[in-house]
């Protein structure tokens, strides 16, 4: 049975798992994907224009670090050619004047800058590269040009109490947004969870903190805050339902659903180098499996808010419970509550919180 | 800078408008929203050229079966929408 699918909205096209950055929080599955095994430049842009002709409206350029990619000015001119609005999500760090001024030409819309922490040394623990300085220059190469721009902060323990240094950069920035996204826990997060998520202390002030930001930046900069969801009462609409907007294209060809979507034990990806876009996004087993509601439990089977969150994050279930069909239990109403309640008293209670002052990370590396 | 009767409203860095199957839309980073009857009529004027009061004005004439008044309020209410959204600037 193939279940109403209307059409993909957003493709978000992983071009490269390589990474001049090391973060301990990386979104990339802990399997990275190797260099010769990349897609080629014809072949991302048959995706592009298979995309466009799906009903795909926003192309998000992302990885592993996109920019590591020669042939990133080409890749940008043929999704816009496809008809695709372009946002490039970059650490900023292997750009130069010469190449930015290239990429706004081919048609970039919109430049999404990541920053790991307020100051240079913070940023430099985390990412385990030295790359702050540069992207305060990058910042200030932007207001050439009239493009979309986006400040994306990562948040979490080691970095949220430097919220009011983080709000001095979107200031002189001009840029028309900024997202304080707090870490989510999968893949290298997940493996870091105990070092990075914040206290229930630190959340507060941070939304006491950004709630006036927006205040003071109305008109000018949007203000986004993502919640660590761990403290949340109702679980994100994760990837805004499973198959109903967006698809994602990992640096060889696979069409997954959500970003972490390989951990989910026997599913199976299709590749676009075998199949049409459309035909992946409307018959793969992948995009299928947690479509609609029938593969609901309870309490979300009856949940009034089941068209609202969509049951929450599979990957979430999955990790957190050991079955990708259970009550995202971030959820306050999932019967596996308890288990974050349980984390959570552990990262709350003070001597954890010693423990904090020395991580020991475990960093990303790049693929070999 | 604020809305103003002659203030002229251009759309903000990173929007444009596109189309998809049909259908016209004001792309914008990571949203979309989709352009139908007056809100294309709108937003096609948001060039940085037409004042608010052309705009108003414009729009009047197309929809001239409607209360002026009435025009006159969904405009700006959909104005500052717009700009609350971080979708349009306003220049003088």
């Amino acid at each position: 049975m193939t279940l109403n699918s209307h059409n993909p909205l957003a493709l978000v096209v992983e071009l490269t798992h390589r990474c001049p950055l090391h973060c301990v929080y990386c979104s990339n599955p802990l399997e990275l994907q190797s260099r010769a095994n990349e897609l080629s430049t014809e072949a991302w842009s048959r995706v592009f224009k298979e995309a466009a002709e799906a009903g795909v409206l926003q192309a998000d350029f992302t990885g592993g670090e996109p920019l590591a990619r020669p042939d990133i000015v080409d890749l940008v001119r043929n999704a816009r050619a496809a008809g695709l609005y372009v946002s490039l999500i970059t650490s900023g760090l292997p750009l130069d004047e010469a190449k930015l001024d290239s990429l706004v030409q081919s048609g970039l819309d919109h430049f999404q800058l990541s920053f790991q922490g307020g100051h240079e040394e913070t940023a430099s623990d985390i990412s385990g590269t030295k790359s702050h300085s540069h992207k305060l220059r990058v910042l200030q190469w932007l207001k050439r040009y009239r493009i979309g721009v986006t400040l994306n902060f990562v948040i979490h323990r080691r970095n949220i109490d430097e919220l009011e240094e983080m709000l001095a950069i979107v200031e002189n920035s001009g840029a028309g947004c900024v997202e304080f996204a707090s870490v989510q826990y999968y893949g290298w997060a997940f493996a870091n969870r105990e070092r990075l998520l914040p206290t229930r202390q630190q959340v507060d002030r941070c939304v006491e903190l950004l709630n006036r930001a927006e205040e003071q930046l109305r008109g000018k900069t949007r203000v986004l805050f993502v919640v660590p969801d761990y403290y949340a009462k109702f679980p994100k609409p994760c990837v805004g339902g499973w198959g109903r907007k967006l698809m994602l294209i990992t640096p060889s060809g696979d069409a997954l659903p959500c970003h972490a979507a390989t951990v989910i034990p026997g599913l199976s990806f299709e590749n676009v180098k075998n199949r049409s876009l459309r035909e992946i996004w409307d018959h793969s087993e992948a995009f299928q499996k947690f479509r609609g509601q029938d593969w609901m439990q309870e309490p979300c089977k009856s949940c009034d808010r089941r068209d609202l969150d969509f049951g929450g994050c599979r990957c979430q279930a999955l990790l957190l419970t050991g079955d990708a069909c259970a009550t995202d239990p971030v959820c306050s109403l999932a019967p596996q509550r308890p288990k974050v309640d349980a984390i959570l008293a552990e990262i709350n209670n003070s001597s954890a919180q010693q423990a904090i002052s020395t991580p020991a990370w475990l960093y990303r590396p790049n693929p070999s | 800078m604020t809305m103003e009767g002659n203030s002229r409203p251009r759309l903000a860095p990173g929007c444009r408008m596109g189309e998809n199957n049909n259908q016209r839309m004001l792309l914008m980073p990571e949203r979309a929203l989709r352009l139908n009857g007056p809100s294309l009529e709108i937003v096609s004027r948001c060039d940085g050229q037409h004042t608010v009061v052309q705009i108003i004005a414009e729009l009047q004439q197309i929809y001239s079966k409607a209360e002026p008044h009435k025009v006159e309020q969904d405009i700006i209410g959909y104005l500052a929408l717009l700009q609350k959204e971080r979708a349009l600037d306003f220049e003088l």
